[in-house]
């Protein structure tokens, strides 16, 4: 028994071990987002859901991102048949209402869906305080490099993406970036704190 | 009730695999052979426990005792019963629980086969294979428990996955792909038995082991095959191999066996590559353990991941312990166990079986370092790539291509050796079948080199195989007056392994051609249709005639029937794709629909329909060549299957010149492999 | 058990003629898109190209992929758009830069050099000295 031999040979079994355990440490169907910390990138799409007053925009209208600069948008891709979106539907449309007086944007892209199934869910789910826009041919949204839904991006007052985020967004993360990205108003009114979750 | 027998069973099964291994050496050391009834009983015992643990676990499955853990994860009343009773290995504690099961099949077979053999070999390899069993009753009782009691108990189930009820493949490939799997830890158990018993420095113990491993194979190659096939007829997009990490698992020590099974060969005749066939035979059960892990860990993004938990931390350090204990054993006795033989000369068969070798090693290296490159990448450099189908056909596939040119020119060599002109005069004549099938290539419309290369391969290839049975064949006539099927048959019954070899060889040709036809000359088309529109594809025509609907207990099915159209216009068949919509699932599984013949596959999906039956759209592909492939995995097996009925005296002494040679013929000569 | 999304399709398909017949009118614009599809990760499969993939999402970034090929962009051109989208994970093939060229060498060095040994091997046990102890 060559144990000089079975040592080094031992060794030879170490980076293998020590790379498998790294990949417990990895999740391999998260996939970094290249975009955050770039210019979002521009669209100009129409609305199919109007949402609610104060934030309401009439259906048939055009948004583009172009015109938002200077307030921070906040922009969520969803769909009727995703499961997960129905979690993060409240916290949106709650908080949304909620910074209805600041440079904030909310806007809904409808992913690979008919408008009218999303407005069937609109309306199942108590209706959506901000304006939905369709996306035909998910142009956006290969253009934002999506590849599942909820996703969520924040985009700063100058029209850079702030944050990606995957899967249902919580009220506490909105409101962090949010408040992290508006303009400091002078003397001006700061946002009514909820209890921390 | 029965989940607490079925985990109190596994848990005395774990004592007592953990007893038979630990009392292996103590009676080996203390010369008291009779304690050895322990070890072999343990084994026995272990295969009654999990037997009655697995019984337990179909009838729990089938009488819908969602009181059991995993029949509340897996089990639904309205699940047809053919699909319940193979759930068992639908998910991931049924699988461990047969594989498990598997193991102890295979430990009390050997025990049972060769416990009379002297020496430490035997109770060795049983020892290896408790430690084995142990690990898996450890996670059996632990993180993979599938008896945990429920509670409240549901009333129904969500049924298997939507996927795993489509196709009946579903009851074949798992079965097969464990037999295959499993089956290779008994080669490695014969390994280590022989080096810890101090028979390694000896080509002994390899007839034993060989067999296993060949008949591990063969299931092996079967549940691939198999698999393909599945994949093929369920997932809708036309193809039957992607490159996914777990596919690439189950490839990986299915190629080094292959080789095990041609260096063995050499270390028979010439007693030479004894370290390296060890080696091998060690890396193919190595290979197995990290298939399993990689499909159960979670580390690596696959369509078939099993869901994660703290199992992959267990199979994590079972690997460990594997990979630790194997290298210091074989490298500690590497001296002991290194040959000095010495080859007749360079134009030999044994030649020809190192570039097999070497080609084998270098596209399982290549696979395997390709499916782990996304995690060395993230690793090293903090990014995450994918490595798919265009790196693979790009890197390993040329060496595979030379592996079908090899398997043309191993059985016209001879062992021993030969001059280089009369080795000329051996390898010529199949070159008659590379130019036909070259012609055939691109009177096709091949114009890449590539794919005409290929075909002019296999067909050297198989020209070769087909001559060796045809010269002796030939002798046997000339010399007995026997008809040809009677030649035929004595033949391959003189010598099984050979001749075995050779349908295999044949098999993997058909494999390879399958392949080649179905990559180069597919064609497709996707269309909307109304009733009575029609589309064709490579002069292949189908016609809508309905859609339609239909409710089954577990799913809805709407399904588009179309109408085959032969060359005049007439109706020569059906096809009809369907979409499922199981009741647990909000998205439905496409099921296309395929009609297969000689020459190929016309392969239909339902892509979209019309809720008022207006419409369908489907996408139609023609796929040369594709059932072929199916049935080289038959013929592989076949040819297995003899190969493992091979009996006569095996030489270790070099022979030369008994086979293909011109003078002495071939089939007279007493029975040599 | 986590299952290919792409095999999937959203009630939505129920929808007449959302689907166009492949006109094919341009085969070769066809072939062009599906080579570089071949080449581009569907992102919601796994491990599928966008060719092969019967996904919604696959299907319309091969359009994107036709559109810009019709105006005039290069496979590189286009291939550089998908990773600025959804970074080098996105390639199907990794590229051959820094570490990813250890990658591509391997299985060529694997062949080169075993053949090279083979050669060796077969040199060192044919001659009569070897028949002798060797190490």
């Amino acid at each position: 028994m060559n144990w000089r031999r079975a040592t080094i040979a031992m060794l030879a079994a170490v980076p293998l071990i020590a790379l498998f355990a790294f990949g417990f440490t990895r999740n391999p169907s998260e996939i970094p987002s290249p975009l955050p910390g770039r210019d979002a990138p521009a669209w100009a799409l129409t609305v199919f859901a109007p949402g609610e007053p104060p934030l309401a925009r009439p259906v048939g209208d055009t948004l583009r991102l172009h015109d938002l600069l200077g307030k921070v948008v906040v922009l969520n891709f969803w769909a009727s048949w995703c499961l997960a979106c129905r979690d993060e539907h409240v916290p949106l449309s709650e908080t949304a209402r909620q910074y209805a007086d600041r440079p904030a944007q909310f806007i809904g892209v409808l992913y690979n869906d008919r408008p009218a199934a999303g407005t069937r869910w609109i309306a199942d789910m108590g209706g959506q305080s901000y304006p939905s826009v369709v996306d035909p041919g998910a142009r956006t949204a290969i253009d934002y490099g999506l590849y599942g839904v909820p996703e969520t991006f924040i985009v700063d007052t100058k029209g850079r993406i702030a944050y990606k985020h995957l899967g249902p967004i919580s009220e506490r993360v909105l409101r962090q970036w949010i408040d992290s990205l508006l303009p400091r108003a002078a003397g001006g009114d700061t946002p009514r704190r909820d209890s921390v979750r | 009730m029965i989940g607490l027998l079925a985990h109190n069973a596994l848990l005395v099964s774990l004592i007592a695999v953990a007893f038979g291994a630990l009392i292996t050496p103590v009676a080996v050391r203390s010369g008291r052979r009779e304690w050895l009834q322990l070890t072999y009983g343990s084994v026995y015992a272990n295969f009654l426990l999990v037997s009655i643990a697995t019984a337990a676990m179909i009838v729990a499955l089938v009488t819908h005792d969602f009181s059991v853990s995993y029949v509340a994860a897996v089990g639904s009343r309205s699940t047809p019963l053919l699909f319940t009773v193979i759930s068992l290995w639908g998910a991931l504690e049924g699988s461990i629980l047969f594989w498990a099961w598997v193991l102890a099949l295979y430990a009390a077979a050997v025990v049972y086969l060769h416990h009379r053999r002297p020496g430490n070999l035997v109770p060795y390899a049983a020892m290896t294979l408790l430690f084995v069993a142990a690990f898996f009753a450890v996670l059996l009782v632990g993180p993979a428990d599938p008896f945990r009691p429920v509670s409240p108990v549901p009333l129904d189930g969500p049924g298997p996955n939507t996927l795993l009820q489509n196709h009946i493949l579903m009851a074949v490939h798992p079965p097969l792909l464990y037999l295959g799997y499993v089956g290779m830890s008994v080669p490695f158990a014969f390994a280590i038995g022989a080096i810890l018993g101090d028979e390694a420095p000896s080509n002994e113990w390899t007839r034993l082991s060989r067999r296993w491993m060949l008949a591990s194979w063969g299931f092996l190659g079967a549940a691939i095959i198999a698999g393909m096939w599945w994949s093929y007829e369920v997932l809708g997009w036309g193809g039957y191999w992607a490159w996914d990490p777990v596919e690439n698992a189950s490839f990986l020590p299915w190629l080094t066996a292959t080789a095990y099974l041609h260096s063995v060969m050499v270390q028979e005749r010439r007693d030479m590559l004894r370290l390296w066939t060890l080696n091998l035979c060690v890396a193919t059960f190595v290979l197995t353990i990290l298939g399993t892990f990689l499909t159960r860990s979670g580390i690596l993004s696959s369509v078939h991941a099993f869901t994660t938990g703290a199992i992959g931390y267990y199979f994590l350090a079972f690997i460990a312990i594997v990979l630790v204990v194997t290298l210091v054993l074989v490298a500690g006795n590497s001296e002991r166990v290194r040959t000095k033989g010495s080859l007749g000369g360079a134009a030999s068969r044994e030649t020809v079986f190192l570039l097999n070798n070497l080609f084998l090693t270098a596209v399982m290296l290549t696979v395997l370092v390709g499916t782990l490159y996304p995690l060395i990448a993230e690793a090293m450099r903090g990014v995450k790539v994918s490595v798919g189908e265009p790196f693979f056909n790009r890197m390993a596939v040329p060496a595979m291509v030379a592996l079908i040119f090899l398997m043309g020119v191993g059985p016209a060599l001879p062992w021993g050796s030969c001059t280089w002109a009369e080795a000329r005069r051996r390898l010529f004549p199949p070159a008659i079948g590379a130019a036909i099938l070259g012609a055939i290539a691109v009177l096709s419309g091949a114009r890449t080199i590539s794919v005409i290369l290929a075909f002019a391969l296999v067909g050297y290839a198989a020209t070769g195989n087909l001559r060796e049975y045809w010269i002796g064949m030939r002798a046997r006539r000339r010399a007995h007056g026997e008809s040809w099927v009677t030649a035929l048959v004595r033949l391959t019954g003189g010598n099984r392994r050979r001749y075995g070899g050779y349908v295999a060889h044949i098999g993997v040709l058909f494999v390879a051609l399958g392949v080649t036809a179905s990559s180069a000359f597919r064609s497709e088309r996707e269309a909307t249709l109304v009733p009575g529109g029609s589309l064709t594809v490579a002069g292949q025509t189908v016609r809508l005639k309905s859609v339609w609907g239909r409710e089954e207990p577990q799913r809805s099915v709407i399904g588009a029937t179309l109408d085959v159209l032969g060359k005049d216009g007439a109706v020569i068949g059906t096809i009809a794709p369907r979409m499922n919509y199981y009741r647990v699932s909000d998205q439905p599984v496409p099921t296309p629909d395929v009609r297969s013949g000689l020459r190929g596959d016309l392969y239909v999906n339902l892509m979209a329909f019309d809720a008022n039956g207006a419409n369908a759209t489907v996408k139609v592909i023609v796929e040369p060549l594709v059932p072929w492939i199916w049935f080289g995995g038959f013929v592989i097996v076949a040819g297995a299957v003899i190969g493992l009925f091979h009996r006569g005296p095996r030489g270790t002494a070099p022979e030369l010149a008994t086979e293909s040679a011109p003078a002495p013929d071939p089939a007279l000569a007493p029975a040599a492999p | 058990m986590v299952v290919a999304l792409c095999t999937a399709w959203p009630a939505r398909a129920q929808v007449a003629g959302t689907r166009p017949a492949s006109t094919a009118a341009d085969s070769a614009l066809e072939a062009r898109t599906a080579a570089i599809a071949a080449t581009l990760r569907c992102p919601v499969c796994q491990g599928e190209s966008i060719q092969d993939s019967p996904a919604e999402l696959a299907q319309q970034m091969r359009a994107v992929v036709r559109d810009r090929l019709r105006a005039g962009e290069t496979p590189d051109e286009i291939k550089a758009y998908f990773v600025s989208k959804y970074g080098e994970w996105i390639l199907l093939e990794p590229r051959m830069t820094g570490l990813n060229i250890l990658l591509y060498v391997l299985p060529v060095a694997l062949i080169v050099g075993g053949l090279a040994l083979v050669a060796v091997l077969v040199r060192r046990w044919t001659t009569p000295t070897a028949n002798t102890d060797e190490s």
